[in-house]
């Protein structure tokens, strides 16, 4: 490989570190280069008075209440659904996994503003029916409390767990627990010396998850928090960013946050692989088996009832409030025939160019992405599983980084490489908000696409290049169609979330930049709440007719290849 | 005349050293078995010669011409070298057609569309799968998929084929029968074989001549199936044909004792001089006896496996096993029980120096 190796290998593995470097090393690094660099010297003293500010810390503090509460909230919701839909004789359970797994698409701050309509202290359609038809004084619940915040963190992220559970519940070889009972051990013992240490690792590993989501979470807090004073990392960030026009003392309260984020999302993700690398027991296998079910004789119906109530409020209550707030003339008109009609979505999709603009920028953005970012993964997630070549270390360690960045930080970070300080300005051009989206959605890429790319074995590429194939022949006969799966998934898992972006385009957006969730969110500022909540309908039925092509998409494939 | 030639070939994988200086020709037309045990390096040998790994010293020739040679900065990717190969989990393409895998040599030779067609229909005729060119690899069974590997690699006509342990994954049936197949199409093609594998019984069966490397990546001998098998060089390749006894012989004034006992050893005396011998034998070499001349010795152990009767004996202190068909045993009277006293004799015997032994054991 020492002549003509220089070529092919070396020009991918140099492109694909020159593309993490760009997109992602470069605005990390100048976060941490802006919070700890002061007046050209190295000042850590400086970053712990930043702290010590009563805003910062405060926002350090709720973040991580919020965190904590949303993970041990989701943590029990997600576990019990995920054992009451594997292990018990609960009916309906296929339809009830399905369920559970809805709030994975939704975007969590349109729920957000949907339980603002429902429980806002005094306008709110719960709060005020108890105040007027029950005789209540006051409101019932205040949804802009940590308390509101948790609760609606737990009904969006709870999945996190529920899924992860469920997967380790339907894979655990259920003769474990038939030879604790036959060895004598009761239900109630296997349960807790057989079936919880081996679905434990799933649990921490969905909590830390979630965790890490919450902690980074802008819009939940954004929408609930800032009305009643709460802001976490992201919002504070953001409200320092969006108040001060960029001015040096409020980025670098911003950088010392994102530093905090990006070190603790770190430790979050290095947790978890230790977890998950203790957790590699034999025993949960890839293989499907038949668990052992719970009867669950007289609760069964009232525990159905509780699943079928709890997806009727969680799930269809806020969703049927945003439709129903997105028909309405004037936001307090009661929900009668006359109230209601279709004038507001046809307003926002033909007439209103705020949204028409928001709209189409958010189409060519995710689209432009997920391109770009689906092709620039499948060469990374080649070079790193695939190449053998000096220096893949350093790409390895860069693939790393996309994972534990969370949204606001890579905001920051592009703002502070992209504003015309090294030469190119691209603020308050959609450009710089494709470039964060490059940066945030890189890692569903490498992921999708390496884990396409573990499944080609290197024997057919190897047997490629012995029938004659030269590097590149063998690249696009045998790999390329052998991994088209995977970089399709890449291509969706990256178009259908960047639909309802908020956390990056609500710092990089210029009037005519709005994307479809900074719309959502500014028009809801601006008091516009049935335009807004009228989007939010449009934006949701976008991606669910996008999540259940793209399910469809799957299954043929799997059943094809 | 070789068809590929390895001289002073060394590769290693940072500290770790697979091949030191090894030698080794192929001749043009012969099915050659590579034979060692697992992790011995015979796959890297053979992903050398394919041009998939490049050797730190040393030279490879293919058909008289050099395709790796560092020190004169030759290296041929494995696209030129013209050969075909097939590999231990068949890379079979999954998404292509028996046809489209057997026809992806010859296209990207841009051989004519007719010509393609024909070759490909001979060559997938060639190893029995007419009729199914246009199933998929899923719709195939692991048999059938190899023998796709087969006609692709032979598609091109190669003079030479490698084969990776193409018969591992297959079960017994299966792999006796396209054992055979191999070797009658390499007689008929007369294309040069180059076949790695751990199983012995493969090697004998469909070599011209074989090596045996042993786990240092060394090669202990090369030559045809008998010499390996009734000459062996040392322990290591003895006992690596099969089931061996190795029993200690100690030589005093002259005469050369079995174990810790005074009874000299029935066979010829050893021509090599040693400090200490070992007698090597397998156990249809041993033959047992109510009495008679021979060894005096007692049944350790009796095992009846069917056809066989297996047995343990101990000669003052040296342990060897030796088998007896079943109703030969039972028509002379050698259905053995434990603790029986019996008798001894060589059929056949082999002297090995005991130091070599060690290694041989390791």
């Amino acid at each position: 490989m020492k002549r003509r190796g220089f070529g092919t290998a070396q020009v991918i593995l140099f492109l694909s570190i020159a593309i993490l470097v760009v997109v992602v090393a470069v605005p990390v690094l100048l976060i941490f280069l802006n919070a700890f660099w002061v007046n050209g010297s190295f000042n850590v003293a400086d970053v712990i008075r930043i702290i010590r500010e009563p805003d910062t810390w405060q926002a350090l503090v709720n973040s991580l209440i919020i965190a904590s509460g949303t993970t041990i909230g989701s943590t029990i919701v997600g576990t019990f659904f995920a054992w009451l839909v594997t292990r018990t004789d609960l009916p309906f359970k296929r339809f009830m996994k399905g369920m559970f797994l809805v709030p994975f698409m939704l975007p969590s701050f349109i729920g957000a503003l949907a339980w603002k309509m429902l429980l806002s202290p005094r306008a709110g359609f719960i709060n005020r029916f108890f105040m007027q038809n029950l005789g209540f004084d006051g409101p019932i619940f205040n949804i802009y409390s940590y308390a509101g915040i948790m609760m609606v963190e737990v009904m969006y992220l709870f999945p996190f767990v529920f899924i992860q559970v469920c997967g380790a519940l339907e894979r655990m070889d259920p003769t474990l627990e038939e030879s604790a009972r036959i060895s004598g051990a009761g239900l109630f013992t296997i349960t807790r010396k057989i079936t919880i240490p081996l679905v434990l690792p799933s649990i921490l590993s969905g909590a830390l998850l979630i965790m890490l989501y919450s902690m980074a979470h802008f819009g939940t807090v954004a929408v609930l928090g800032i009305e009643n004073g709460i802001f976490n990392i992201p919002t504070l960030i953001y409200q320092r960013i969006h108040q001060s026009a960029g001015s040096f003392a409020s980025i670098r309260t911003g950088t010392v946050l994102a530093a905090i984020l990006v070190v603790a999302a770190a430790l979050i993700l290095w947790l978890q692989s230790k977890v998950l690398s203790r957790g590699h027991y034999q025993i949960i296998a890839g293989k499907s088996f038949r668990p052992m079910e719970l009867k669950l004789r007289a609760l069964r119906m009232p525990l159905l009832i509780f699943c079928l109530a709890y997806i009727g409020f969680t799930i269809v209550l806020p969703t049927v409030v945003i439709f129903l707030v997105g028909g309405l003339k004037t936001y307090g008109l009661p929900f009668t025939w006359e109230n209601l009609s279709l004038d507001n979505y046809k307003f926002i999709l033909f007439d209103y160019k705020v949204t028409k603009d928001a709209i189409w920028n958010s189409v060519t953005l995710g689209f432009s992405a997920a391109v770009i970012t689906m092709f620039a993964g499948v060469m990374i997630s080649y070079v790193i599983v695939k190449m053998k070549v000096r220096g893949k270390g350093i790409l390895e360690f860069l693939g790393m980084l996309p994972f534990s960045v969370p949204g606001s930080v890579i905001a920051l970070g592009v703002i502070l490489a992209w504003s015309g300080k090294y030469g190119v300005n691209l603020y308050n051009t959609v450009w710089i908000i494709l470039v964060a989206y490059i940066a945030r959605y890189m890692a569903f890429s490498l992921r999708a696409n390496s884990a396409a790319l573990e499944q080609v074995h290197d024997s057919l590429v190897e047997a490629a290049r012995v029938c004659g194939a030269t590097m590149w022949q063998a690249l696009k006969d045998i790999v390329l169609p052998l991994v088209r799966p995977g970089m399709v998934a890449a291509f969706f898992l990256i178009f259908l979330p960047s639909l309802r972006e908020l956390t990056v385009s609500i710092m990089l957006y210029a009037p005519t930049t709005r994307t479809i969730g900074v719309a959502i969110y500014t028009l809801n500022e601006d008091g516009e709440t049935v335009m807004s909540a009228a989007l939010a309908g449009i934006a949701l039925i976008l991606i669910i007719v996008g999540e259940t092509l793209i399910n469809r998409f799957i299954k043929t494939e799997r059943r094809g290849g | 005349m070789d068809i590929v030639s390895i001289e002073g070939l060394d590769k290693g994988y940072g500290a770790h050293r697979v091949h030191r200086g090894l030698d080794l020709a192929i001749r043009r037309g012969e099915c050659f078995t590579l034979l060692g045990p697992s992790g011995c390096g015979k796959t890297v040998l053979l992903r050398l010669i394919a041009g998939f790994e490049q050797p730190d010293a040393g030279r490879i020739d293919i058909g008289g011409a050099p395709v790796s040679d560092p020190a004169g900065n030759v290296n041929v990717p494995p696209d030129s070298r013209g050969i075909g190969m097939v590999f231990q989990d068949y890379a079979v393409w999954p998404h292509m057609t028996v046809f489209d895998n057997v026809a992806y040599p010859l296209k990207i030779a841009r051989v004519g569309a007719s010509e393609l067609r024909a070759r490909v229909l001979e060559t997938v005729a060639l190893v029995g799968m007419e009729g199914l060119e246009r199933r998929l690899p899923s719709e195939l069974s692991g048999g059938q998929q190899q023998r796709v590997a087969l006609a692709r690699a032979l598609v091109a006509r190669p003079s030479l084929m490698l084969l990776d342990e193409p018969l591992t994954n297959l079960d017994a049936n299966l792999r006796e029968e396209m054992r055979f197949e191999i070797k009658e199409l390499q007689r008929k093609l007369d294309i040069t074989v180059l076949y790695v594998t751990h199983d012995q019984e493969i090697a004998l069966a469909i070599s011209d001549r074989m090596a045996i490397m042993d786990g240092e990546g060394k090669i202990r001998q090369t030559g045809t199936p008998w010499e390996i098998f009734e000459q062996p060089v040392d322990p290591f390749v003895f006992s690596f044909m099969g089931i061996a006894n190795f029993v200690p012989v100690r030589s005093e004034g002259g005469e050369y004792l079995v174990g810790e006992g005074n009874q000299p050893v029935p066979w010829e005396k050893p021509v090599v001089t040693a400090a200490r011998y070992a007698a090597g034998f397998r156990p249809s070499d041993l033959e047992i006896a109510r009495s008679g001349d021979g060894l005096q010795a007692v049944v350790v152990r009796a095992n009846f496996l069917g056809a066989m009767m297996d047995y343990l004996i101990e000669v003052d202190g040296a342990r060897m096993r030796t088998s007896v068909e079943t109703h030969e045993a039972i028509a002379k009277d050698l259905m053995f029980r434990e603790g029986d006293r019996c008798v001894a004799r060589f059929r056949s015997l082999l002297w090995f120096d005991a130091e070599t032994l060690k290694e041989a054991a390791q």
